[in-house]
């Protein structure tokens, strides 16, 4: 058996070297900033010949995804990526991706939305497709994204709703790490190939999408609704049997550091989670007793496992990096309140909103944050 | 590894009357006088519906919606519409 | 040679009783279109009158495979179903002669909101056929002006009469270089299947609009659909034109028309047939209206004979 190869490379090319792991068929793609690494690098590994695929150059998001569902409902196996504004281009089609049940894998580099134009990352754009009935992921570090875009293919081909793999632009996407790519068998192992059980087959024609009445529009909602909760122990699988294969383990459906004896709690997701774990240690050097809770997927939201895993009586300082207009502070912090509620009610909730439009987030000052929240 | 929950995607199969009994929609009827006939086929190829047998001119009135196309179309005024009672 | 109508194969891809209105032009284009094609052929669609047609779910009134897909963007997804296809069979996961992708769009799905994609999609000469059926108007949602509404017609959203002509879309297309572009007319089911199939046998982006008078948009007797279309032809409203590579070649009787061996019938007598035009024109400024609409046709005519001569 081959070694894994271990190399530097930026998220965004790790996302794409994810994309050729997975023997992807189809990539529709689109340039926007800070996603464009991305497709640059899999339309030169089609070019090239290192990945048998087809990339089509679209002419805007809302074709990207428009292509990505018909392929997939074609039967083949499907990838695109965006960020921020194409993300939001694409809103409606997100919307045939998982009400369509088609198995589609997405990333989306997180960036932050016009307007004012930005460049830089923040989450407004993801958590703006909160409701779109995608699963959604959100990775801290270049090995987590190649991990959990094959993680998420898995999910998505065995349950039919499309996954969304976000991680932040710039800090991840263009920031050099140490990559192990596992080998080849050992992934077409974990991920086996795309047979759908349904696709647009001439010899046995049928039809996707039609007009659709109440009586049997609504069932087709209240499955999509019930499936996608149920995506939880299939992540959790995923996870875990990636680990058994490759080693590598970024967590499940949550991921913790010094947690157990935590009384003091940071929750946030994404990149500014993995500098929390060192906010977290400089907080312990200061006699706090910090700990870490980062969801790593956000929807469907693991619930039951953040319930479980927090400590008794904590104070959770929830960072969040996007704003939930028309409340106060952020949306992580009112998905967090709505799971606690009637639920543990030993648990404080205090909420901070930082990092907008790529504000950068040092270990200090969020260790500073925390420290000055426990007086909020 | 297959799905552990049933994949309910909204699939639609092709049949007959996947808009029910069109015949019911009809005002008139295309009737055929095959003394007049001479199968040109014409009034099959513009039938929207399909409803007209190429070879015979035989009408499907099971599903004519009694649009007269035919009858406006055939070149021997072999198709007359008639109203339903 | 036309191939004449008792040449036409038996095959029916529309099936009796589907949820079209009586003398629908666009079922009546289907069907032939259809019979040129096959059953080894994937449609797509966009919000159109052809979706309500085709029945609500779990019924199916066209017997392909089927996809309804966002307004804006049936040229785009029409290529990631070709693509798929194609690299699905180059891996060994599609056995056997690949299917036809072609897409079933009306002319707001063509003209507006879908042509941005389709435009797309021709650029990169993806292989699919994409047909416009074209009822000159929004039909589906209860006839309002498109870019395909030609000047002086009525629709919900023209009360007083569209000011401005229509645009060439088919011409438009013929500029994108894609190897095969096309206009036909329901009243020519013998046209329209030869044209189909030389669309069928041509790789690349193929481009066939079907002018598809309506009825209820235009307002005349469902019996006389395709009177209507014909008569749209012998005006020159509507001009029956092929184009492969790039060459442009009229086909009769509209090449009688351009030739100049026939002239064009005045368009008064087609427009005071349908109530879209004459309710507009019952006032004293009807012969000057009636003069602007002659006046867009006989452009379009001559405009249309000289680019044919350009070859290069």
């Amino acid at each position: 058996m081959k070694a894994a190869q271990v190399t530097m490379e930026t998220g965004a090319h790790a996302a794409a070297l994810a994309v050729k792991s997975a023997r992807v068929d189809v990539v529709p793609g689109y340039p926007i900033t800070p996603q464009t690494s991305i497709m640059e690098a899999v339309a030169e590994m089609v070019e090239n010949g290192e990945l048998h695929a087809r990339f089509i150059p679209v002419e805007g998001e809302h074709s990207a995804m428009a292509a990505a569902v018909a392929a997939s409902a074609a039967g083949a196996r499907v990838f695109t990526a965006t960020s921020a504004n194409g993300l939001l281009y694409m809103h409606e089609v997100l919307h045939m991706a998982s009400g369509g049940r088609l198995p589609v894998v997405m990333c989306n580099v997180n960036r932050g939305i016009f307007a004012p134009w930005t460049l830089w990352a923040d989450h407004q754009d993801s958590m703006a497709q909160r409701d779109t009935g995608w699963i959604q992921y959100h990775c801290s570090s270049n090995q987590e994204v190649f991990n959990t875009i094959l993680q998420a293919f898995r999910v998505a081909e065995q349950i039919n709703i499309p996954v969304m793999v976000n991680f932040d632009g710039f800090t991840i996407s263009h920031c050099l790490m140490p990559l192990t790519v596992p080998p080849q068998e050992e992934i077409d192992r974990f991920l086996p190939p795309h047979e759908p059980e349904w696709r647009l087959d001439p010899a046995h024609p049928s039809s996707f999408s039609n007009v659709t009445n109440a009586p049997e529009y609504a069932p087709f909602r209240q499955m999509l609704s019930d499936d996608i909760m149920a995506a939880i122990p299939l992540v959790k699988q995923a996870a875990q049997e990636y680990k058994d294969i490759t080693g590598m383990w970024d967590g499940d459906t949550i991921d913790t550091y010094r947690l157990e004896d935590a009384e003091v709690v940071a929750f946030a997701v994404n990149s500014m989670a993995a500098e929390l774990r060192l906010s977290v240690d400089i907080l312990r050097e200061q006699g706090i007793k910090a700990g870490l809770l980062r969801p790593r997927l956000y929807l469907p939201f693991p619930a039951e496992d953040i319930i479980n895993a927090l400590p008794q009586n904590a104070q959770v300082m929830v960072l969040d990096r996007n704003y939930n207009f028309g409340h106060p502070g952020g949306i992580l912090a009112a998905e967090l309140k709505s799971v606690l509620f009637g639920r543990r009610n030993d648990i404080t909730v205090k909420n901070r909103v930082m990092g907008i439009g790529g504000i950068d987030l040092t270990r200090r000052f969020m260790a500073d944050e925390i420290r000055a929240m426990m007086d909020d | 590894m297959k799905a552990v929950t049933k994949a309910y995607r909204p699939i639609s199969w092709p049949m007959k009357g996947a808009g029910g009994d069109t015949g019911t929609w009809r005002t008139h009827r295309p009737v055929v006088d095959i003394q007049k006939c001479t199968k040109c086929q014409i009034c099959w190829i513009y039938c929207p519906e399909a409803v007209i047998d190429r070879e015979e001119s035989i009408v499907d009135y099971r599903y004519c919606k009694g649009c007269g196309v035919c009858a406006a179309e055939c070149p021997t005024g072999a198709i007359s519409m008639v109203k339903e009672e | 040679m036309t191939t004449s109508i008792k040449q036409l194969p038996d095959i029916e891809q529309v099936l009796s009783g589907n949820g079209a209105c009586g003398g629908c032009p666009a079922t009546m284009g289907l069907r032939v279109v259809g019979k040129a094609l096959g059953s080894n052929a994937i449609m797509l669609l966009t919000p159109s009158c052809a979706v309500a047609s085709m029945g609500m779910t779990p019924k199916l009134g066209y017997n392909w495979p089927c996809i309804n897909i966002c307004f804006a963007s049936a040229g785009s997804s029409a290529s990631g179903i070709t693509h798929a296809v194609e690299i699905m069979q180059e891996k060994g996961r599609l056995q056997g002669e690949l299917p036809t992708v072609f897409t079933w769009t009306g002319d707001g799905g063509t003209y507006d909101i879908g042509f941005q994609a389709l435009s797309a999609a021709a650029e990169r000469n993806d292989n699919i056929i994409h047909f416009c059926y074209n009822n000159e108007a929004y039909s589906n949602t209860g006839v309002q002006r498109s870019g395909a509404t030609p000047r002086g017609c009525f629709t919900t959203t023209t009360p007083t009469g569209k000011r401005q002509p229509k645009k060439n879309l088919a011409l438009l297309m013929l500029e994108h270089n894609i190897p095969y572009v096309a206009t036909a007319n329901v009243a020519y089911p013998g046209d329209l299947y030869d044209k189909v199939v030389k669309a069928k046998n041509t790789p690349g982006t193929k481009y066939i609009e079907i002018l598809a008078p309506c009825y209820l948009g235009w307002q005349f007797d469902m019996s006389e659909t395709v009177q209507m279309s014909r008569a749209a032809v012998r005006c020159g409203a509507w001009l029956l034109w092929e184009a492969e590579n790039g060459k442009i070649n009229f086909n009769n009787p509209s090449a009688r028309i351009i030739s100049g061996k026939k002239a064009a019938e005045p368009v008064d007598e087609y427009l005071m047939n349908q109530g879209r035009f004459n309710r507009l024109l019952k006032g004293p400024d009807a012969t000057q209206r009636i003069a602007e609409i002659q006046g867009d046709i006989d452009r379009e005519i001559a405009f249309m004979r000289e680019r044919a001569k350009i070859t290069v």
